[in-house]
């Protein structure tokens, strides 16, 4: 097998991963650089982020204030040294890709402009109109251009990572324009993969977000922490689950449910005016609003859709010219997808799967449990966003972790440790190489792919939706062990070397029913209500039992094990989450 | 749900066992506010597992899904079903080398990209720590148009220019140029012109106009090559007249 050698291996090019990518740059431009990406870096799904990223900068708001809204937004399942560390590199960060080029929205004196968030306190969030993840993911991807030390290899996909001595060595990866496998030699591997939206049918999330790195790292033996805890945001367009950012609401979008009542004043996020009003109605977390779109649902209050019911977003008493400013994507996709102007008529919008919480395990420091491993960006959890996360905290999230991640292993490939075990790292290759071969060649399979990804799909809608219950989550834990062994039975239809997109999917899926797994499993152990991890049968938070990071740790055979970590707590007591009018 | 049977004839074409692309025919059950990727995907899960494109974020705005749909270069999650009639007809981007099916090879394109040095030149080495640039917003209205660029290539494939001469920078590639050298931050426009005003630059460009009429992000490259021209002219003879300025 052709082995490429580096010093640090990236695997994924989306924010994360150019952030990384150039810090390691930046720090020692003679460590040689391969950034790997199942698609080119622009592709990468960090381009679908609409509304912003959020960093103090302006003389009305404080680090206290950030660092008070994101725990809180968490529900106290953030650990407070991080937040703290985040919201610290916050505003340098976003400074930093100003000096890049990205082209920040402005206020009329030249600053950067903010613009208020659900769950801040203050506005905070720098934008760049409503296209801030694409702007950002262009700006990086073209300054890591100006490094020769980044050497890209596009459309390779990351199979597996090879660990010797407790020590990650390296990742195989299989070229997809050739398909064969080749073995990427480093001295620190960062893992910037992206989250694991499309387990679910409903999400906002592209279609290569398929939580690859999140299962390498878990195969490898690094746990994934928290994984019950996934987000869903309040306004997708229904049918294809498109975003329409929070945004909308910052810039006072209102939701109304069929009576054209603002249904969120009787979810404790009320009174409705004076509006806007910053951390209420419109502005709350976006856990608390898929809540109450739920509940309304039950209530048969929402409106029919040919795609599900949805209730109404309302951007109408912007004005068109504040429209064409500040949201011209909005208006765009609204037109294109629903028919729907936001001038003349309310979008019709419903709660959609957006974001994983939870994530490869790591500390402050981007680093994982292995030696020479980190991750960064929505693959991983440090943990800032805890039970849930606050609009735009996770743009700024890949800048800030990616640039510690690209430090740490800058620094790690200057200290490799002894010289490891070549016929060690050569075999962990060949059994990868191996593993992709045997799926290549059987025969005789039974299942068909996008069939088995359908009942997937099917399976976690049905335990881990916006409100779960033991009963609908045993039965999914049950049904997804029951499609893992079903796994072993798919067939590839394309035999072909040459971008074999069949086998590209059949490991994608093969990635996504382990995650899947974490996340169910998860979802069951933890008894108790918090954050976007809602359950029917145990309503109250219980601090006493669950003031934890679950755990879970990858199993050959059966479930996930389960453990537990407390939480770090350096300042914030847990309390009580406000809303609304009982927020002073 | 309106369904209506519409027949694709999709480009196919594998290295390994093809001598030269065919078109095959699928006859796919569609949902009438289906976009054409839906389609696609319906005959990749459904019918043939052996069909390869590139596709992503189905909200046009990674770039992947670009296709020549009945001759025209379009992104294919933002073209709806209720736009065509039955029977559609899909090739890979035109100008481009096929690697499989749909796919293109994009080699080219991405060294073009980088050859135009796409990054900020500053014109001083401003610490982080003394924040942010003065930016009007009259300042970034001369260049945001140009900033919308998703990499998608239809331009390319648009291009007759381009089709004639590999060799020429092509207008995204071109149109990022420029976006740098109105960012009232960079100082980089000399440093650009070496490809960008050379023979395979912007004087290549016969101004046909093609590349403006099918960006799905309103970027108009010919608008940004035209302009080019005119502040290159305006140096040529800036050099010339006043050559101790040099």
């Amino acid at each position: 097998m052709e082995s490429i050698r580096s010093d640090v291996a990236i695997v994924g090019a989306g924010g994360a991963g150019l952030r990384a990518a150039i810090a390691v740059a930046e720090t020692d431009p003679d460590l040689r650089v391969a950034l790997i990406s199942k698609v080119y870096p622009m592709r990468s799904h960090t381009v679908a982020a609409e509304g912003g990223a959020a960093g103090v900068v302006k003389d009305n708001d404080s680090l206290e204030n950030h660092f008070d809204d994101t725990v809180a937004g968490g529900d106290w399942l953030c650990d407070q040294d991080a937040v703290e560390l985040f919201v610290n590199e916050a505003p340098r960060e976003l400074t930093q890709i100003e000096h890049w080029g990205c082209p920040w929205s402005r206020e009329p004196n030249g600053r950067v402009a903010v613009r208020p968030f659900g769950g801040m306190k203050v506005e905070r969030t720098w934008y760049a109109a409503d296209k801030t993840g694409f702007h950002m993911l262009h700006t990086l991807f073209q300054t890591s251009l100006k490094y020769p030390s980044i050497q890209r290899y596009d459309e390779f996909y990351s199979t597996d990572l090879v660990v010797v001595d407790g020590r990650c060595r390296g990742v195989t990866a299989i070229d997809m324009r050739s398909g064969q496998m080749r073995l990427f030699r480093a001295k620190a591997v960062i893992i910037a993969t992206g989250g694991a939206g499309r387990v679910f049918p409903f999400t906002t999330n592209g279609a290569i977000k398929t939580g690859d790195g999140m299962a390498m790292a878990y195969r490898a033996g690094v746990p994934l922490k928290d994984m019950e805890f996934i987000q869903y945001h309040p306004t997708g367009l229904p049918g294809t689950g498109i975003l329409i950012t929070e945004g909308a609401r910052g810039e006072g979008g209102i939701l109304v449910n069929r009576d054209g009542y603002r249904y969120l004043q009787d979810y404790g996020l009320g009174p409705p005016d004076p509006w806007p009003r910053k951390k209420a109605m419109e502005l709350g977390p976006r856990d608390r609003l898929s809540q109450a779109f739920w509940h309304e649902h039950n209530k048969g209050r929402t409106i029919e859709s040919p795609h599900g019911d949805v209730v109404h977003l309302d951007l109408r008493q912007l004005g068109e010219k504040k429209i064409e400013e500040r949201l011209p994507m909005v208006r765009e996709l609204a037109q294109s997808y629903v028919g729907v102007d936001p001038v003349h008529e309310p979008i019709p919008v419903r709660p959609v799967v957006h974001y994983t919480m939870g994530g490869i395990d790591t500390d402050i420091d981007a680093a994982s449990r292995i030696g020479g491993l980190f991750a960064a960006g929505e693959c991983a959890c440090v943990s800032i966003n805890g039970a849930n996360r606050l609009g735009s905290n996770s743009l700024t999230e890949l800048l800030v972790f990616g640039a510690r991640a690209g430090r740490g292993a800058a620094a790690q490939a200057g200290d490799e440790g002894h010289e490891p075990d070549q016929s060690a790292i050569e075999e962990q290759a060949a059994a990868a190489q191996d593993g992709v071969g045997e799926l290549f060649r059987r025969t005789g399979g039974t299942e068909r792919i996008p069939h088995l990804r359908k009942e997937m799909n099917d399976t976690m809608e049905l335990g881990a939706g916006i409100y779960r219950n033991e009963e609908s989550l045993k039965e999914s834990c049950a049904k997804m062990a029951d499609i893992q062994r079903r796994y072993a039975g798919i067939e590839l239809e394309d035999k072909s070397n040459v971008y074999n997109t069949d086998l590209i999917q059949a490991l994608e899926l093969g990635s996504m029913i382990e995650v899947a797994r974490a996340i169910v499993v998860s979802a069951l152990n933890r008894a108790e209500s918090r954050g976007s991890h809602q359950r029917l049968d145990r309503v109250e938070r219980d601090d006493q039992n669950y003031l934890k990071h679950t755990l879970a740790r990858y199993s050959t055979d059966g479930d996930p094990s389960i453990e537990y970590r407390d939480v770090v707590i350096t300042k914030s007591v847990p309390g009580e989450r406000v809303y609304g009018g009982g927020e002073k | 749900m309106n369904k209506r049977d519409i027949e694709f004839e999709i480009l196919r074409y594998n290295p390994e066992t093809d001598e030269k692309p065919s078109f095959q025919t699928y006859r796919v059950p569609c949902q009438e506010d289906w976009v054409i990727l839906d389609a696609i995907n319906y005959v990749k899960d459904e019918i043939d597992r052996t069909l390869s494109y590139r596709w992503s974020c189905h909200m046009a705005v990674c770039g992947s899904c670009g296709m020549m749909i009945n001759g025209e270069p379009t992104l294919s999650c933002k073209s709806f079903l209720r736009d065509h009639p039955d029977r559609i007809r899909i090739e890979p981007l035109s100008n481009f080398p096929i690697e499989r099916d749909l796919i293109t090879v994009m080699d080219d394109f991405m060294e073009k990209l980088g050859s135009v040095k796409p990054y900020i030149v500053p014109n001083e080495d401003r610490p982080v720590d003394e924040g942010e640039h003065r930016q009007t917003p009259a300042q970034l209205a001369d260049f945001k148009q140009y900033t919308a660029c998703i990499n998608c290539l239809l331009c390319y494939a648009a291009c007759p220019q381009y089709a004639l001469n590999e060799d020429f920078v092509g207008p995204g590639a071109l149109a990022l140029a420029h976006r740098y050298n109105l960012d009232s931050r960079d100082v980089g426009r000399e440093a650009r012109a070496d490809v960008v005003a050379s023979n395979a630059g912007i004087w290549e460009c016969s101004f046909v106009g093609a590349c403006s009429q099918v960006c799905p992000h309103d970027v108009d490259p010919a608008g940004a090559i035209q302009q080019t021209k005119i502040a290159s002219t305006v140096d040529y003879f800036k050099a010339l007249l006043m050559p101790w300025r040099n």
